[in-house]
């Protein structure tokens, strides 16, 4: 097609922003010279033709696995070519690359190697790592089981040490304990870590990694002893060999067992690890890049969901006018503001998380864990608050764009198929919530003890003094102002902390009439999780209000405090019962709060291209006719189609073998 | 052989599977013609899904169109016919996996738009398949705002035909089902255009394919629009028309005809027809959505009793994660949701057939309240069944991921229904303009239909519970419903007539209501459901222990929608703080409750191994087993040639080149 201009409407919509993109876009990539370094990257794939492949939406998925590892192979060349090291800009390059979508070697290079240099021994190091680098050795890693997920200490799979042959045994006793998931293991990798419980001299010492090689060098056929494949279709992760492994009596020497902490003597002799405090730190780290992920997959449904909307036009609004742009309907900007106004909460949530690990990272070095324990607690919790919400908000958008939202070629179906899985990944949601409760029920045991609690938690301090003055929560209620988040936050902290009260009273009423701690827990499980959710977005309106003070352009500051506003009373109006039962806010209040709503959506919507556009998606990366960056969406749609598998030949072939056929009979 | 977990469930069933099951199809001999339908098309090897998750696009298709045209012969065979008993089942029994659906709208839209001699001239050839049809409404630019259509049918009194017309790429036909590779004739909505004067929109006749070789006809571009997130079996399609002569007989002429002259007539009452669109959205509710939401929670109710993960008790085994009140809070509430819209869809079948025979008596009173019911609950659901279906799925981890468990097909599938035949939030708040006005005309002592009376019966009382087991009496969870639905509905009226007063023309001050009149017309809804639901339990026969378990279901269905939406009920008092907590109390109990009868709840759905088409679904509960078997089939496991091509190579040291 030949080049187009922008789409009459986008431009209008551009040139009526209060703010310059530009700048929220710095603000988004942590400054000016992030933002230019990332373009930077984003050209040198985006130019590079041997990165161009024609649409994934029309190939099947083998076609898919099959450019997928084309492009993975080169991706590793390049970036050593370029000499790309730092964390942050390989993740860019790889995404840029793969253009969002998860790849068939990001478990070798976002876990096997990782894992040989933190529990690898040195002696390990020199076999395995240089040939994993140089990927003569492919690896995954092998810890989900198909009858075992979450709950790590259920696995099955065995290895049992011989010590006449200095060998561990291993092998896969059940269905079950089939490895189930690893990505990377059905087709790509010739290794494997094993995640398997260890037996020597007749006694189970629990979980240990295992490196076993599963497929032959050179001709890639599986070793004698191994069964592996793939684990078929899925919902999304096209580009993936998700795999299958089970292993029969397979031998492997006893150097191959991973023995920087913990170890088994050549005579079976189990040697104890040290404090495991650390691995803390990875599990915070992974949660932390799942939470910016949750941010950027809402941004780019939310650009693509708002730019058609300002394109689409349908019905009427004024008798006798032009159909208007379905964003000037007050559903439409009901459904999609709330969620733009959540993308930015959650930017600013991860990029907090990030930092925050970052500097306990800079105190583990020096000592000091204090922090770690509340910093695991809270981001179970932020990972299963905002990859609820990001899925929730991801479906929305879609729907929001009605029927073409449900075509391929809108890109939204895409990004929700990658998404959703990030809400059993690295620790089920309901799991997480309940990990985040168990923190928040100790430290109200604490305060109730007399001790004070510190950190995101300290409001629980203030528990005991509310009680000592019954009138205060009643006196609470008309200090709320509504324009003013600082005052939101106080609200969402009375939320929390009422919640997290009611929840451990239950728990207490539970543990009073019934044995099992366990079935108390389990009983109260619905309420806990409630309070950590409450918890939760208590953090993340916090967080928002906090980075306002942050912004130096008077413009961006005006925009993100509209937007902080939003965020903070669309969740009252969504959970008003909390508000009201606790007393926070009054029916009164409850009322204005819709309406400010109401309002924020009216003073957000000039803004609402100009805010989507600084997330700053190149169209590629974006994959949707439908959020072009210019807007052409009715031509562009009609050109994609044409490209479609059944479009192949004029007459489809099923014509002549079936509709002829009958057609003739009858 | 049943796995001890699934079978040790149903020893314990407090009520008779089969005489629910019966319940569910409306009598002991409807569930023998369906399962004999079932049966008939499952033995059948040529209806087989199993490979239905391994095949392209392009397969999918090829497959649903030998499996539609198979169809005729087995019905010929069958002595099934489309007035008997069976014809309701055999879509259930195919799970919609055959194309030519939309030919039957084709044919249906002629019955009823079109004349005598049209109808002569075309069903015959319809019915055997000389021609296979579709229906094009939907373009590129334009959905459920009919009048925005911009496709358009030109008079021309020389030629005495229509000359029909894409002006623009917005106009392009897109979406009908069926039209992308398939048919050869379609019925187009187009602008009529006499003598330069616009008439509106019209149905059109239109061959668009050769019934020799099947290609396209002059002036018509037609193909496939491309990959969705389901209903790859379908061919929608894209449709352009260029100077397209059609003769005059072709425009449909029941209610609208163009004499030779070019004079307009208009004649008889469009009413019925406006019927029939209403119709469609209740027809759709039970095969689309409501038979998706049963087989997701057979998936997952099955599946949870299964799995079994973590430990409730220290030293025993690892517990079924239905165990978990957590799993419970999640699949319990759309199990009774799936049972309160099944009875709700019964009340309103009931409804429109009493609709429908007052129409042909030229009684026209009861549309506007089966127009607002239809959509309103058209919408509510939908939009309820796709999150529940969606819960479902995420409730089973990562194996509900993977598409041999049957969850994202269904999901990807029920969604649709969210957007065709209606986008919800336009639907809603049609409804509401209804709710608005029979709120002011009830407010004016004036007569409102039977649904809406209550509008008029304002109470401004409080909640009467006074314990939890108040909150299992239906009398007072659906006045509470009540309360909510009018207090919403009167207080949008009271919204709007202040902007209106202050000033603010009347479209804006919709406009400006719209967010709280979809919550209004929510509410109406949910009031409808629960009452509904409350008066079947009374009437069910208490034997047999149905009434009982169905009465806990409908308490679960009631208090979850309080406990989900605590604000609406709390606002103004009504509902006190402490009661809520009485509600949670109620409500969490009830979880308990029902978890026991979990399984036989959803055997009585009675859905059979293949209709599931679920590796963790199946009826004797080989969850693992199965899904080993399966994944091994994936074509993905055949030889690939990426080993060759790309692996290779990079195993073999193409770095080190480096």
């Amino acid at each position: 097609a030949a080049a187009m201009s922008v789409n009459a409407d986008l431009r209008r919509e551009r040139a009526a922003a209060t703010f310059q993109p530009e700048l929220l876009t710095h603000i988004l990539d942590g400054g000016p010279e992030r933002t230019r370094r990332r373009k930077e990257i984003e050209a040198l794939v985006l130019n590079d033709p041997d990165f161009q492949h024609e649409d994934l939406n029309f190939l099947s998925r083998s076609q898919r696995y099959e450019q997928a590892i084309r492009k993975s192979s080169l991706m590793v060349m390049k970036l050593r070519e370029y000499g790309i090291a730092d964390p942050e800009e390989i993740y860019w390059f790889k995404s840029f690359v793969h253009r969002g979508r998860p790849e068939p070697l990001d478990l070798h290079l976002g876990m096997f190697l990782p894992t040989l240099l933190t529990q690898a021994t040195p002696e390990q190091q020199d076999r395995f790592f240089m040939p994993a680098w140089n990927l003569e050795i492919i690896g995954t890693y092998a810890q989900t089981e198909m009858g075992h997920g979450t709950h790590l200490r259920g696995l099955e799979t065995t290895a049992t040490y011989d010590p006449s042959t200095q060998e561990f045994i291993l092998n896969s006793p059940t269905v079950t304990s089939i490895k189930w998931w690893p990505g990377g293991l059905g087709k790509t990798s010739n290794h494997a870590i094993v995640l398997a419980q260890l037996y020597t001299q007749g006694q189970c010492k629990g979980l240990h990694a295992f490196i076993v090689p599963i497929r032959q060098l050179g001709t890639h056929e599986p070793l004698p002893g191994i069964t592996v494949g793939d684990i078929g279709p899925k919902f999304g992760y096209d580009e993936m060999d998700n795999g299958y492994l089970k292993m029969d009596n397979f031998r492997i020497p006893r150097e191959n067992m991973l023995m920087k902490y913990a170890q088994v003597e050549p005579d079976g002799t189990y040697v104890k690890p040290v404090s495991d405090k650390l691995t803390y730190g990875t599990m915070v780290f992974i949660r932390s890049l799942i939470v910016g992920d949750s941010a950027r997959s809402l941004s780019r449904a939310c650009t693509i969901a708002i730019r058609y909307s300002a394109v689409r036009h349908q019905s009427e609004l004024k008798p006798g006018e032009p159909e208007p742009q379905i964003l000037d309907y007050q559903t439409q900007q009901y459904k999609l503001f709330p969620l733009l106004a959540t993308a930015y909460a959650f930017h600013f949530v991860g990029a907090y998380i990030k930092d925050t690990y970052h500097r306990i990272n800079g105190d583990i070095s020096k000592g000091d864990l204090s922090e770690l324990p509340e910093l695991h607690a809270l981001t179970a919790g932020l990972k299963a608050f905002t990859s609820w919400t990001a899925n929730a908000g991801i479906e929305e958008c879609r729907m929001a764009c009605g029927g073409h939202g449900y075509s391929r070629c809108s890109g939204i179906p895409d990004i929700y198929v990658t998404f959703t899985p990030s809400c059993t990944y690295e620790g089920e949601n309901t799991v997480m919530m309940l990990q985040t409760a168990r923190f928040l029920m100790k430290s109200y045991t604490q305060v109730t003890s007399g001790q004070q609690v510190s950190g995101m938690v300290s409001y629980l301090n203030d528990l005991s003094r509310q009680r000592i003055q019954p009138q205060h929560v009643a006196a609470r209620t008309v200090t709320v102002r509504i324009n003013d988040p600082t005052s939101l936050v106080e609200a969402y902290k009375s939320r929390a902390a009422r919640l997290v009260e009611s929840a451990a009273k239950n728990l207490q009423a539970e543990l009073s009439h019934r044995k099992s701690k366990e079935d108390a827990w389990n009983r109260t499980s619905v309420d806990l999780v409630r309070a950590s959710e409450a918890h939760c977005h208590y953090v993340v309106v916090k967080l928002f209000t906090a980075k306002l003070a942050e912004v130096g352009d008077a413009a961006v500051r005006a925009v993100l405090t509209d937007l902080c506003l939003l965020y903070a009373l669309f969740g009252i109006s969504r959970n008003a019962g909390d508000f009201l039962q606790a007393g926070i806010l009054t029916s009164a209040q409850i009322t204005q709060v819709n309406q400010h709503v109401k309002e924020l959506l009216a003073v957000i919507r000039p803004n609402a291209v100009a805010l989507v556009d600084s997330f700053d998606f190149h169209d590629v990366h974006l994959g949707s006719v439908l959020g072009r960056y210019d807007g052409n969406v009715y031509e562009n749609m009609f050109e994609w189609a044409k490209k479609s598998p059944l479009n192949k030949t004029q007459v489809h072939e099923s014509f002549h073998k079936h509709l002829k056929p009958m057609q003739a009979k009858l | 052989s049943v796995n001890p977990d699934l079978a040790s469930e149903r020893q314990t069933a407090s009520f008779s599977v089969e005489k629910l099951t019966a319940l569910l199809d409306g009598g002991a001999e409807q569930t023998r013609i369906r399962r004999a339908v079932v049966e008939a098309i499952e033995s059948d090897p040529e209806f087989s899904r199993e490979n239905q998750y391994f095949q392209t696009q392009n397969e999918r298709y090829e497959a649903a169109v030998r499996k539609a045209v198979h169809l005729q012969k087995r019905m010929h065979e069958m002595g099934w016919t489309e007035n008997g008993p069976e014809y309701k089942y055999i879509y259930r029994a195919l799970s919609g996996d055959v194309a030519f659906l939309l030919h039957r709208v084709f044919m249906r839209s002629i019955s009823v738009l079109g004349s005598d001699k049209q109808i002569a001239k075309w069903i015959p050839l319809a019915t055997q398949h000389k021609l296979i049809g579709s229906y094009a409404q939907t373009e590129l630019g334009h959905g459920t705002y009919l009048q925005g259509l911009e496709t358009t049918a030109v008079f021309d009194t020389a030629t005495q035909e229509f000359i029909l017309n894409t002006p623009k790429i917005s106009a392009m036909k897109w979406w009908p089902g069926d039209m992308g590779r398939s048919a050869t004739h379609t019925v187009v909505f187009a602008q009529l255009y006499i003598h330069g004067k616009c008439y509106g929109i019209h149905p059109f006749i239109v061959q668009i394919r050769s019934l020799q070789d099947h290609s396209l006809c002059p002036g018509i571009t037609a193909g496939d629009i491309g990959p969705k997130m389901n209903f790859e079996h379908i061919d929608n399609g894209y449709l352009l028309l260029k100077n397209v002569r059609i003769p005059r007989e072709n425009m449909l002429s029941k209610f609208c005809e163009v004499r030779p002259d070019g004079t307009y007539v208009r004649q008889g009452s469009q009413k019925i027809n406006y019927f029939t669109m209403t119709t469609v959205r209740i027809s759709l509710i039970s095969d689309e959505v409501l038979t998706p939401l049963m087989k997701a929670c057979t998936i997952a109710i099955r599946y949870s009793v299964v799995r079994r993960q973590s430990k409730l008790k220290p030293g025993e085994q690892e517990a079924k994660i239905l165990d978990y009140q957590t799993q419970q809070e999640k699949l319990l509430p759309q199990l009774a949701a799936a049972y309160a819209f099944h009875f709700i869809n019964d009340y309103l079948q009931e409804l429109f057939n009493r609709g429908y025979r007052e129409i042909q008596r030229k009684n026209f009173d009861m549309l506007p309240e089966l127009h607002a019911l239809s959509s309103g609950f058209k919408a509510v659901i939908t939009q309820h069944c796709t999150a529940g279906v969606e819960i479902c799925l995420r409730a089973c981890g990562g194996h509900g991921y993977s598409l041999l468990s049957g969850l994202p097909s269904l999901y990807t599938k029920i969604l649709a229904s969210c957007i065709y035949e209606g986008e919800n939030t336009i639907l809603l708040l049609q409804t509401a303009r209804f709710l608005i006005k029979c709120f002011m005309a009830a407010s004016a002592g004036q007569p409102v239909p039977p649904s809406v009376t209550y509008l008029a019966a304002v109470k401004h009382g409080k909640c009467p519970a006074k314990s939890k087991l108040d909150f299992l009496n239906p009398d007072i969870y659906t006045e509470a419903y009540q309360h909510v639905a009018v207090r919403l509905t009167s207080s949008t009226a009271a919204k709007l007539q202040d902007l209106i007063q202050s000033g603010v023309k009347k479209h804006d001050a919709w406009n400006q209501c719209t967010v709280q009149l979809v919550q209004a017309a929510k509410a109406h809804c949910h009031y409808i459901a629960v009452k509904n639901f409350a008066e079947t339990v009374e009437k069910l026969e208490t034997k047999a222990g149905i009434q009982k378990i169905m009465k806990h279901l409908c308490d679960l269905f009631a208090l979850h929608g309080i406990f989900s939406n605590t604000g609406a009920f709390l606002h103004d008092g009504y509902t006190s703080a402490a009661q809520m907590d009485m509600v949670t109390a109620s409500y969490l109990d009830l979880l308990a409750v029902i978890r026991k009868d979990a399984v036989p709840l959803v055997d009585a759905f009675d859905f059979t191994d293949q209709s599931l088409n679920s590796a963790l679904g199946s009826y004797d509960g080989q969850v693992y087993q199965r899904l080993y078997e399966w994944a091994q089939k994936s074509p993905t496991n055949q030889m690939s040639p990426a080993y060759e091509r790309y692996l290779k190579p990079l195993l073999h040291n193409t770095l080190s080149k480096l």
